[in-house]
């Protein structure tokens, strides 16, 4: 199980504009060990999934670009209070984690 | 490449593994665009086609990113029915670096942060009504992201 996500919604009249914090190593595969000298194996996040009350509404496809403890935001239409809002991912070693949000 | 039966029943539990929890799909990712090592044939391998320069895209990203590790990119556009938005750094060592699925639902603006090698131009890509539209920026950077 990967490390919890954290999640930031306001509702904005009937858009939730999400903020979502992904911590992860990001590690790009080039990297090497200051002191071995040794590559460092790539792990990064290959797919992120945001569902709005189970829906699946974004998709996000990620190669070893995206920086360390990926930052994404996002708004979703058509939201109201009690809505929940559902981030997950999964990387390159099948690794996953989930976190949900209620919208206030 | 010997194969043992030790190696032989690792890797079929392997395989077990990816059948048992497979990704949750949308479309799919397209995996052999971000093994793309030039961005024309990572834009060509994920859309399929070459985009045109167009205003309604916009981006927002820095002239000078003093720290190549963390570049922050707003990708966002006026077109309508917008597919998906991609980001591509031309002189990373794998261009792609992330693809957004949008649906009717999202609102077409997107932030993230990305890590850039050194200086180049970075893309924007939307795909909206089934065509390509992109805009480009020239993003200097002081330190790479890339490497120890």
């Amino acid at each position: 199980m990967g490390k919890p996500i954290k999640i930031r919604a306001k509702l904005k009249g009937d858009i939730a504009e999400v903020k979502a914090l992904l911590p992860h190593d990001m590690e790009s595969g080039m990297r090497r060990d200051p002191d071995s000298g040794e590559l460092v194996a790539a792990h990064y996040i290959t797919d992120v999934t945001i569902e709005h009350n189970g829906e699946q509404v974004l998709v996000a496809y990620w190669g070893t670009a995206v920086s360390k403890n990926p930052y994404i935001a996002f708004s979703i239409k058509g939201a109201a209070v009690g809505d929940v809002i559902k981030v997950s991912w999964t990387d390159n070693k099948s690794d996953t984690s989930e976190t949900e949000t209620t919208l206030k | 490449m010997k194969i043992d039966r030790r190696s032989m029943l690792r890797s079929l539990l392997a395989v077990a593994a990816t059948l048992a929890f497979p990704k949750i799909l949308f479309a799919a990712r397209a995996d052999k665009a971000f093994e793309a090592t030039t961005s024309d044939e990572a834009i060509a391998e994920l859309l399929g086609a070459v985009p045109t320069a167009s205003d309604k895209v916009h981006m927002k990203i820095p002239d000078i990113a003093e720290n190549g590790a963390v570049v922050p990119v707003t990708v966002s556009t006026d077109l309508e029915d917008v597919e998906s938005i991609s980001v591509v750094v031309d002189n990373n060592p794998t261009p792609l670096a992330a693809s957004f699925d949008m649906s009717p639902k999202t609102v077409a603006v997107i932030s993230v942060r990305i890590k850039m090698g050194q200086s180049s131009i970075v893309r924007a890509i939307v795909k909206a009504g089934g065509n390509l539209y992109s805009t480009s920026k020239e993003v200097k950077v002081t330190i790479g992201g890339c490497g120890g």
